[in-house]
């Protein structure tokens, strides 16, 4: 009686499987995509349902772009950008935004800086104004850039409190090397002494260009409105001559790598992984299903069942690439008691060497892609979301008709893809791995 | 499963703040389970969540985290569903799933494709009647929990001091007792335990379902009726009732552990809503720590770069009495005292000057567009229906949004002297122990 109940369900979810892959194409974006005179790519998607309006604006100038000796410059840049513009200060910027119950807020990341406004429609007008001022007319007032560097310093210092984070940073910097991925967003206390003012206001001359810069808004604003706001505001935004960028190479790294770092901790905090690959390498798709059954599946990963299911070794155990412009890494992440450290390293090892030695069930690859496909809708079910979306969509070149594509692109991955990438890019000899820990208890044997 | 002490953060962002414009639809079940649910179809999206009424305050002693453990069993099987296929049936579906536990309740949710939400209705009446709570798989569960709190507490100097000043800021209340548990109390934690705990607590007399997005009401009122009405109602419950006294005095408590930078944490007893106080204490809130243009921020980050980051949290929305809440970190080479001290000065401001009607509106403005801005995400919107039904009744937030419009000036200094002085207080100072070496 039980099983034959069950059956049934495994039909209905398998029918419904089938009728959410051909109902993702009913979920495409109205995007309108303009580029203006002065080259900056214009994203809009209107939606009324709410008296809201979100905007992204992304620069292309983000860690990439920074000198490794001035590492972080990217970041102070856009920590910068409300902190005082030509007729603003910081204080005023504050003040008027925090008086509508917006937000406008700055960040750099791998491969560009972004500045995010949110705001209610009755206040747009006011909210374009100062979101393009701190774009346009940033002073970058001495007092200020001092004020940051501290905080930016203390943050740093208070970070290494966290094992997770002092793993992650370690990790990053065996796998890069000299690259600039190599290193946190904020850089280092001593990276971040030496960037001076001077250094700031080149790198947003550098960079902060109409042709360099992408402009997406969702939310209740039409057409016409946003043109009008466009003109109003940034309308006499002018191109600048882009430098010339010599980016630094990435290397395979030839032998394993591992690091121990002592801590009064009860976890081990273990990291383990490789280079891995860049967004617009055509194995993305291949790898993102392969990620999904190996460790990026949640509570359905071979890890998660593995690891916590099974073992009832660690809350947490996942892994992920992650796929910059450039170049990427691949990551596994775990924490687990002190004395379990190397029982859970063995069993990732042993996840590793499954996904390469041996095909995905078809069972596993079905239910990878009907998660992957069928969750995309819920990637832009807020306008929040569908602004960031647009905004990464152009900045990588995925194409307007993307939302369309994917489904196509995740069920083309046969299981020999899922294998081959897995004998790619897992490497289960030549890793970095670094384990953050009480090092008595440990006893790394790897 | 189970962020804990992200719902904190979590309410106070979403300030809910009026309920016109959506089209809500509500029934009670014959055996006494309540449905909530609300049509919006801006997305092709809907969650359905499921609220027990049982949190870490209805603990008995030497049992804490139970509450939280058996939110954890609840992924480890049924008969009819083995232990987590119910995540795997989800995500097969392109949904999402996931829970947590709070003090004063258990929230399970998924998240699907509004052509997909009705699996929700098999899962989770499946799981509200015939959990197996499997021996192997309690003692299994038992080792990821413990896991958990060295995770976010035991390694975490921050939230270690927390857990240490709301254990003293509460001597009689089980609000004193960390919702993940004390570790000895989660090693003896049997199956029983759970067992009878279940039986008790997760009946459909004492949930709530609330159901948001993409959905007709009707419809799916009919297949809720169809997979929940028969569900036998629980025994009556006997809820641990306790009441805190009142504080007489300061209390201090200091916690050596290895980190970089000292770090404090003050609170003060408060009451919650819908208490007439709660409203000018919501403001009050805002007018010190919300953003960067609050006091607290210009004063102790921006001015005097004492601090790295300070917070005021004030969570009005529990079932008793809980905190107003201040924290901050020192900045490298400043002393705490010094960070403490002008904390107090602050508030101490706000005591004797009115605050200006700009900073009153300024406030009001911020509750009201973060309530709006909650809108954009059907989740958020069913945690308020939540929030308010747990307090009693979702229409509850007219009255709090009500409430929050007639604050004055006036009523802000009121409260601020009537609950943020040294008596009601408790002092919490993580002393970093040793240099923690960065290496390169």
């Amino acid at each position: 009686m039980k099983s034959e109940k069950f059956r049934g369900f495994i039909l209905i979810s398998v029918l419904l499987t089938i009728f959410s892959l051909l109902c993702v194409n009913a979920f495409a974006l109205d995007v309108k995509r303009t580029v203006l005179p002065n080259g900056l790519t214009v994203l809009q998607s209107e939606n009324q349902n709410l008296p809201i309006v979100m905007v992204t604006l992304l620069v292309k100038a983000g860690q990439l772009y920074e000198p490794s000796e001035k590492a972080g410059l990217a970041n102070i840049t856009s920590k910068l950008l409300a902190e005082g513009t030509k007729t603003r200060t910081s204080q005023a910027i504050s003040e008027e935004i925090d008086f509508m119950g917006a937000s406008l807020d700055s960040s750099a990341a791998s491969d560009f800086i972004t500045i995010t406004l949110s705001v209610l429609k009755k206040d747009v007008d006011k909210g374009f104004e100062l979101f393009s001022d701190i774009l346009l007319n940033p002073g970058f007032p001495k007092t200020e850039v001092e004020r940051i560097k501290e905080l930016i310093k203390g943050i740093m210092r208070q970070r290494e409190e966290d094992p997770a984070f002092v793993a992650g940073r370690t990790f990053r910097k065996e796998v890069f090397g000299e690259h600039p991925y190599g290193m946190v967003l904020e850089g280092a206390a001593e990276t971040i002494d030496l960037i001076k003012r001077e250094d700031i206001v080149k790198f947003y001359s550098d960079f902060f260009s109409p042709d360099n810069s992408i402009l997406s808004v969702s939310g209740d604003l039409s057409r016409e409105e946003l043109e009008l706001l466009i003109n109003k505001y940034i309308g006499g935004w002018k191109k600048s001559g882009m430098p010339e960028i010599k980016l630094s190479k990435t290397y395979e790294s030839k032998t394993r790598k591992v690091i121990k770092i002592e801590r009064d901790l009860t976890q081990a905090n273990i990291v383990l992984g490789n280079l891995g690959i860049s967004r617009d390498h055509p194995d993305f798709y291949a790898v993102s299903v392969m990620n999904y059954i190996l460790g990026g599946g949640g509570f359905s990963s071979r890890l998660m069942q593995s690891v916590r299911g099974e073992k009832g070794l660690a809350y947490d155990v996942h892994s992920f690439f992650a796929a910059q412009k450039d170049a990427g890494y691949f990551q596994i992440g775990v924490q687990t008691k002190n004395e379990s450290a190397n029982v859970a390293i063995n069993d990732i090892i042993t996840q590793i060497n499954r996904m390469r030695n041996e095909e995905v069930s078809d069972e596993e690859l079905s239910e990878a892609k009907a998660y992957l496909t069928g969750s995309f809708p819920r990637r832009l079910d807020t306008n929040r979301k569908i602004a960031d979306f647009l905004a990464s969509v152009e900045f990588y070149k995925l194409g307007m008709d993307y939302v369309e594509k994917y489904p196509e692109f995740i069920n083309e991955v046969t299981k020999e893809d899922v294998q081959r990438v897995a004998m790619k890019y897992l490497d289960a000899e030549k890793f970095v791995l670094v384990v953050v820990a009480d090092q008595n208890k440990a006893m790394i044997k790897y | 499963m189970g962020f804990i002490r992200a719902i904190l953060v979590f309410i106070s962002l979403v300030y809910p703040i009026a309920s016109e414009a959506a089209s809500v639809s509500e029934h009670v079940l014959k055996n006494g389970l309540r449905v909530v649910i609300v049509e919006d179809h801006k997305a092709p999206i809907a969650t359905f969540q499921v609220w027990y009424r049982v949190g870490s305050i209805d603990e008995p002693l030497g049992k804490s985290g139970l509450s939280h453990l058996l939110e954890h069993m609840m992924f480890k099987g049924t008969a009819k569903y083995g232990p987590s296929e119910l995540s795997r049936i989800v995500q097969s579906n392109g949904g999402m799933n996931n829970a947590y536990t709070t003090k004063d309740y258990t929230v399970y949710f998924e998240i699907f494709s509004s052509d997909r939400i009705t699996l929700s209705l098999d899962l989770e009446s499946d799981r509200m009647q015939n959990l197996t709570l499997d021996p192997e798989e309690v003692r299994s569960e038992k080792k990821v929990v413990m896991e958990e709190r060295r995770l976010r507490y035991e390694d975490d100097p921050q939230n270690s001091l927390f857990e240490e000043v709301v254990a003293v800021a509460f001597k009689v209340h089980p609000y004193q007792r960390p919702v993940i548990g004390w570790m000895s109390d989660i090693k003896y934690i049997e199956r029983n335990d759970l067992y009878d705990y279940y039986k008790t607590f997760y009946s459909p007399d004492n949930a709530l379902i609330v159901i948001v997005g993409d959905v007709k009401p009707d419809e799916i009122m009919l297949k809720v009726k169809d997979y929940f009405e028969d569900i036998p109602s629980g025994p009556k419950i006997k809820r641990i009732r306790s009441t805190e006294p009142e504080q007489r005095g300061e209390k201090r408590v200091l916690l050596r552990k290895e980190a970089e930078l000292p770090y404090i944490i003050v609170v003060y007893n408060t009451p919650g809503f819908p208490h007439e106080d709660s409203y000018a204490l919501d403001v009050l809130n805002l007018i010190l720590s919300g953003g960067k243009s609050s006091r607290l921020y210009r004063s102790l980050v921006y001015e005097k770069q004492i601090a790295l980051n300070i917070s005021a949290n004030y969570s009005s929305f529990n079932r008793d009495p809980y905190l107003f809440l201040f924290s901050a970190t020192a900045t490298p080479g400043n002393d705490i005292t010094e960070l403490e001290k002008t904390l107090y000065e602050e508030i101490e401001h706000i005591k004797k000057e009115k605050p200006s009607e700009f900073e009153i509106q300024k406030a009001k403005n911020q509750i009201e567009s973060s309530f709006i801005m909650g809108q954009d995400s059907i989740f958020l919107q069913a945690m308020k229906y939540g929030v308010f039904e747990m307090l009693g009744d979702w229409r509850l937030m007219d009255k709090y949004l009500e409430g929050i419009r007639k604050v004055t000036p006036g009523d802000v200094v009121n409260v601020a002297n009537k609950y943020l002085h040294e008596d009601n207080r408790t002092v919490g100072i993580l002393i970093p122990t040793k240099q923690v070496k960065s290496e390169k």
